[in-house]
């Protein structure tokens, strides 16, 4: 690897994270502005932080996103975990293609498709709209992504380790709850943090879904945009973007800690011969 | 005074009382993986306290076996009896069986003592005693001082230890050991043979090994099914299947052999003569098993360290020799081993055990030899 650092290469990274992380950081800065005009720089306060916390719609929306989030990330959490134990363990019965297809499939799905198809349900079983519809939409989306996280894992755990625990006298359910789940217990929580954000920052599914008191953050701050951008979503923006990379860095450092941990292990094995 | 000489050692041989029942019995077992048939109609009886090894190359379906005594995988025909009750339907967490695996599997979320204890405490077992078993276990296998560590802080000698530990816990009727000490280096694996053969005895348990390497089958079991495609080529003690092989294969797979083609031109009494045309000889020796009749297509078969090799000619008259050059020689310390070409072109090698530190030896390099054996030191094996 070539170590000098040529002027193009730090041209391209700096153009390159500017283009990502430029919008980021003049919303994030702004939020800070004193002036209620959102183009003009009135110097720094925390004023609008102090005035969200006094706006009610708000800290409803909020509080119904969060609610939404953990209840949907748990639910995507135990179905994904269960999706990716089939498609792991039952290699053999008649179509496993299809129906790993049909589970990684909401992946590159429409988000509209996905929203406007779970309306549509809804609307035929005749199932209200509101704080379970999105619960349950979201649950539908976030699913697919905690089974190949959680899948990614199981691949990497030693199949002779629930057969010893079988050998030993442990019935099949208890050797999931002793040695499976402790053993993937990284993948399924790095799985819950992906789902639990993911549902933090939709707006389609979301909007398609939702009816009267169950306002998420997103549809709230996208309501409030139409009527014109004031300091005050700069703000809630800049929570939401720290919470959000908050879940984000804690799920990479889990997988990348059961990374690190299994090369150490192998390490050991080679080591010690 | 006899008491000072201690009790007779009297011979374990079990399998030659008709009066004893098999401990563990495989009745007519086939399993069918798809099209691929791994174990195919076989019949194998173990007894109670045999050291019992399934020999074999990979795929030969010695796992397999195994597998299905421990539940993990149903016979598709056939049946398997432990001490007398079928074992069919009844899953691996209900058998009075416990295995050690190839890779250990230790669970790596537990201490060695949370390994050693797990299968007591599926027992329901209370702590007081749990904490005795684990205690004797850990003696028995020489880790006292590890009780506390996680596996990833063990070298793979001990953590082959802490495996053995777990599986024998429980005081299995049966110890079922797949390739146990494979991942082991060669003074390890040797010294671990002979630990594994004492804690049998003292445990009195019966123990079934699977294993690819002959040399381990031979030193720590009573009998050996030696397997191939799925059905056993003979069962014996160590040294019948050495010194009596049953086929090529099993002369073959169990140590090192020469073979030397042939036509059998006259059969007496057991005694078969063999003319071998490709290196302008005859030998007389034993027939082995099967239809050794005249005419038939036959190899004589013998060790190579059964083999004399000398540059004087034997007295005329001498039966069985064989003469050629010398065309290789590879010295391994405690052997040499002799590769002699015979005039055919085919390669007959003799071991010869190196008794003196030669510096000089009588034998070398293109040197014209004579080979001879004991009469009954070969065996004549059909095609």
């Amino acid at each position: 690897m070539n170590k000098t650092t040529s002027w193009f290469n730090v041209t391209s990274l700096v153009f390159g994270f500017a283009f990502l992380y430029v919008p980021i950081l003049i919303l994030v800065v702004y939020s800070f502005n004193a002036s209620k005009l959102v183009t003009v720089w009135g110097g720094l306060s925390a004023r609008w932080y102090v005035e969200l916390m006094h706006d009610q719609a708000i800290i409803d929306a909020a509080w119904v996103t969060v609610r939404v989030g953990i209840l949907s990330a748990s639910f995507a959490t135990v179905l994904g975990t269960m999706a990716a134990l089939v498609l792991d363990r039952y290699l053999k019965f008649h179509g496993r293609a299809l129906f790993s297809g049909m589970v990684y499939a909401p992946l590159v799905m429409p988000e509209v498709i996905t929203g406007l198809s779970l309306l549509l349900l809804f609307v035929a079983i005749g199932f209200d709209r509101g704080f379970w519809a999105v619960v349950i939409a979201h649950t539908t989306l976030t699913m697919c992504f905690v089974a190949v996280v959680v899948q990614s894992r199981l691949v990497t755990l030693d199949r002779s380790l629930e057969e010893a625990a079988l050998d030993l006298g442990c019935p099949p359910v208890k050797t999931f709850f002793l040695i499976t789940l402790p053993l993937i217990l990284p993948g399924v929580v790095a799985g819950w943090m992906l789902a639990f954000t993911l549902s933090l920052d939709d707006l389609v599914i979301a909007s398609f879904n939702t009816g009267p008191g169950a306002t998420t953050l997103p549809i709230k701050i996208y309501s409030m945009v139409r009527l014109g951008v004031t300091p005050e979503i700069n703000a809630i923006s800049t929570i939401l973007i720290s919470v959000i990379a908050v879940g984000v860095i804690v799920a990479s450092v889990l997988s990348h800690r059961s990374q690190v941990e299994k090369e150490r292990a192998e390490r050991a094995v080679f080591l010690g011969g | 005074m006899i008491e000072a000489v201690g009790p007779i050692k009297r011979k374990f041989a079990p399998w030659d009382d008709p009066t004893l029942k098999p401990f563990i019995r495989f009745e007519n077992v086939t399993k069918r993986f798809g099209d691929f048939t791994a174990v195919d109609d076989l019949t194998l009886d173990i007894y109670e306290r045999e050291f019992f090894a399934l020999l074999g190359p990979s795929g030969c379906g010695k796992t397999t076996l195994m597998r299905m005594l421990a539940g993990f995988e149903q016979p598709t025909e056939g049946r398997i009896l432990l001490d007398g009750k079928d074992l069919s339907g009844i899953p691996p967490y209900k058998r009075p069986v416990n295995m050690m695996f190839q890779s250990y599997a230790l669970f790596p979320h537990m201490t060695v003592e949370g390994n050693i204890a797990f299968g007591l405490k599926q027992e329901g077992m209370d702590t007081s005693n749990i904490n005795t078993r684990v205690a004797e276990m850990l003696e028995l296998v020489k880790l006292e001082k590890f009780a506390k560590r996680k596996p990833h802080q063990l070298s793979g000698g001990q953590r082959q230890r802490v495996a053995l530990a777990r599986s024998l816990a429980k005081r299995p009727k049966v110890l079922l050991l797949d390739e146990p000490l494979g991942a082991l280096d060669r003074k390890l694996r040797e010294e671990t043979q002979f630990e594994l053969m004492d804690i049998q005895m003292e445990l009195g348990m019966t123990f079934l090994i699977v294993t690819h390497d002959q040399e381990e089958a031979m030193t720590v079991s009573d009998r050996i099914a030696v397997m191939n495609h799925g059905v056993i080529a003979q069962i014996g003690t160590a040294s019948e299947i050495y010194e009596q092989p049953a086929s090529r294969y099993v002369a073959d797979f169990v140590g090192d052999i020469n073979l030397i083609d042939g036509t059998v031109s006259a059969v007496d009494d057991g005694v078969a003569t063999l003319h071998c045309a490709g290196v302008d000889a005859t030998i007389v020796a034993e027939a082995g098993p099967g239809e050794v009749a005249v005419g038939a297509e036959a190899g004589f078969a013998i060790r190579p360290e059964k083999v004399q090799i000398s540059l004087e000619a034997p007295p005329a008259g001498t039966p069985n020799v064989l003469s050629g050059e010398v065309w290789d020689i590879g010295y391994l310390g405690d052997i040499s081993v002799y590769r002699v070409r015979l005039p055919g072109g085919s390669i007959v090698k003799a071991t010869v055990a190196n008794l003196t530190r030669i510096v000089e030896r009588p034998i070398t390099w293109e040197d014209k030899v004579f080979l001879t054996w004991p009469a009954d030191a070969g065996v004549i094996l059909l095609k």
